[in-house]
């Protein structure tokens, strides 16, 4: 297996590179791999910087600019650093009638938090529906969904995220 | 009525995503019946079944294909799992219940199209629900039904699961073609429509993932059983999420123009602490808002929807109780609308993030005596003007808040406050 060395600042490991190698070959061409390989590279180095948009540039042979205008456009893509767990709170419509607001409160009053601020463990952030509006007021937190919150049982989630 | 489910009818059975469960349970039996028929027969069938879009406009299935088939190669298919238009969450439960009948439609759908590759777009939030599809991808091609020979049949069936990186645009077709190819989600110019220049420029059909798990049911029962469930034009079932102020939230699989009414206090138990009923929007974020006496009876299709002044969309019923402020509402979706605009359209760009301002302004007290038609003026201007429909999408909601509950607007002008609070 050809293993491309990349002269940069971010190592990439053997089986990330495998992984970029698999998403690769999704597609006709290079530049299709954008999205996913954002989302890795996310994965790995915890936000797309500017490394990591660089990194994406060359090797997807796709101009730097490109890539930070496809970062920006997109919500998912961290361009700040977050913290271990980034919480999401939907905050459209379904799940506001089911009492959002006072979930988000919730969060807010237990964490000492506003929304946008980042610690070493928590992001809050208010996010727009995640497609789970039977089950609000939903919050996401990386990639796990928690659903049917209550200002009491969204507590007890915080607390047990370690 | 008959009350069948053809989507849903099995998703209880324990480890019905496993292939085999699946297979035991009859699954992935239609290939070969799918490839005797042929194109011609599939399509005439697909016809015959009033099998219309369910991704929000409703468009004919049989006809959107029938575009294709004179097209050159290679041609894709895209599957829209996007499921962002607020108020709908029913693509999940396919996806995460019942992937491999998703799958199976996938591959008759390129069977009859002489697809060779197909792509699932999901939502970029969807991590669990990909890895379902993704694990039940995998058992697909183990078995031999997807690869370079399904099913020893020497037809070539590839699929691969695409997720998006958090953007409502990207349901949008067009919008959702340019994210695949790496591109930023904007939408493109129609003409060409995606079955003639679609994915890497090549004929793409885009359907949505409930559109394309009802193939197998038309193929194994043919397009006048599918007919038969629904009403006049409108065949098959609806997958209908109801969220809300309502006591039992979920989707529900229904005959398609199920009556309304019966949706909300029957089938999903009434309204939530006992409250009356204030306003129901009927089929996802964008569609415009009825009030309690326009859904009596009013049978959950296309055309019923329309006549009734508004639209079945993704058929996310969204239940709104007495004591809600509707400005508030309406303020909180033209939030998402004014975040959402990919900012290609002046009408747009500018016109929805000045209606939310306006709505916001109302909302909380600082509202003036001509910010109402000041608003419908805007929307008016927004309306059929631009690349994609998203500004439109923007524009029924506080089309029609205003024209059902104009009193409540002018209340928070008068009081200079919000009456609710
Ligand atoms: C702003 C916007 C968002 C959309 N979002 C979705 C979506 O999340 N899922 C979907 O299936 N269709 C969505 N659509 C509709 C698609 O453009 C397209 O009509 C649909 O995927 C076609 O499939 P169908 O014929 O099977 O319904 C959206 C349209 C617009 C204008
Ligand atoms: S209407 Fe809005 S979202 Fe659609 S293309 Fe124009 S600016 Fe973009
Ligand atoms: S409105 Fe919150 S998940 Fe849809």
């Amino acid at each position: 297996m050809v293993f491309k060395v990349i002269k940069m600042a971010l190592e990439i490991s053997k089986a990330l590179n495998r992984e970029i190698e698999n998403t690769l070959k999704k597609y006709p061409n290079k530049e299709a791999a954008l999205l996913p390989l954002l989302h890795l590279l996310q994965k790995e180095f915890g936000y797309v910087k500017k490394e990591v948009m660089e990194l994406a540039a060359e090797r997807l042979d796709v101009p730097y600019s490109k890539v930070k205008g496809v970062a920006t456009f997109y919500t998912m893509y961290d361009k700040k650093p977050v913290g271990k767990y980034h919480l999401q709170i939907c905050r459209n419509i379904s799940c506001s009638l089911r009492g959002a607001e006072d979930v988000l409160n919730s969060v807010k009053e237990h964490l000492n938090m506003e929304v946008g601020d980042t610690n070493e463990k928590f992001t809050l952030s208010t996010v727009e529906c995640l497609g789970a509006c039977g089950t609000g007021p939903v919050m996401q937190v990386n990639d796990d969904y928690y659903e049917e919150l209550t200002p009491e049982s969204v507590k007890k989630i915080l607390d047990s995220l370690k | 009525m008959k009350m069948v489910k053809i989507l849903t009818d099995k998703i209880d059975i324990p480890n019905y995503h496993k292939i085999d469960v699946y297979l035991k349970e009859g699954g992935y039996s239609t290939i070969e019946k799918a490839l005797d028929m042929g194109q011609e027969k599939v399509i005439s069938e697909l016809k015959v079944s009033n099998l219309r879009g369910r991704g929000g406009a409703g468009f004919p299935t049989g006809m959107k294909w029938s575009f294709i088939t004179n097209q050159a190669f290679p041609r894709y298919l895209t599957v829209n799992a996007d499921e962002g238009e607020p108020g709908t969450f029913k693509d999940r439960l396919i996806m995460t219940k019942n992937p491999h009948l998703l799958i199976e439609g996938i591959i008759l759908t390129c069977l009859t199209l002489e697809i060779e590759t197909s792509y699932i777009y999901i939502r970029g939030e969807f991590v669990k629900e990909a890895q379902i599809l993704e694990d039940a991808i995998a058992e697909a091609y183990e078995k031999g039904f997807l690869g370079d020979n399904v099913k020893e049949t020497g037809k070539k069936v590839h699929l691969f699961v695409h997720r998006g990186a958090g953007a409502y645009v990207c349901g949008e077709e067009t919008a959702l073609i340019n994210s695949l190819e790496g591109k930023k989600g904007q939408p493109r110019l129609k003409p060409p429509f995606p079955a003639v220049v679609g994915l890497f420029n090549k004929p793409t059909i885009v359907n949505n993932v409930e559109t394309i798990a009802n193939i197998p049911f038309i193929i194994k029962n043919g397009g006048q059983a599918f007919a038969d469930i629904g009403v006049e034009r409108n065949g098959g079932t609806r997958l209908v999420g109801v969220s809300g102020h309502i006591n039992k939230p979920g989707v529900y699989e229904l005959p398609m123009g199920y009556p309304l009414d019966k949706i909300i206090y029957e089938i999903a138990g009434g309204i939530l602490n006992d409250k009356k009923l204030k306003a129901v929007i009927p089929g996802g974020s964008s569609t415009p808002v009825l009030k309690p006496d326009e859904i009596r009876d009013l049978p959950m299709d296309y055309d019923s929807l329309a006549k009734a002044g508004s639209q079945l969309g993704s058929a996310g019923v969204i239940v709104i109780s007495e004591g809600t402020c509707m400005v508030k509402l309406l303020a909180t979706l033209e939030k998402f609308y004014a975040h959402e605009s990919c900012g290609q359209c002046t009408p747009c760009r500018e016109g929805v993030p000045w209606v939310r301002d306006l709505v916001v302004r109302i909302e909380n007290g600082g509202g003036k005596p001509g910010d109402i038609d000041k608003i419908l003026d805007i929307c008016d201007n927004m309306e059929g003007t631009t690349i994609c429909p998203l500004a439109t999408a923007a524009a029924w909601p506080a089309q029609s808040f205003i024209k059902q509950f104009r009193h409540e607007f002018e209340a928070h002008i008068n009081q200079h406050k919000c009456p609710f609070n």
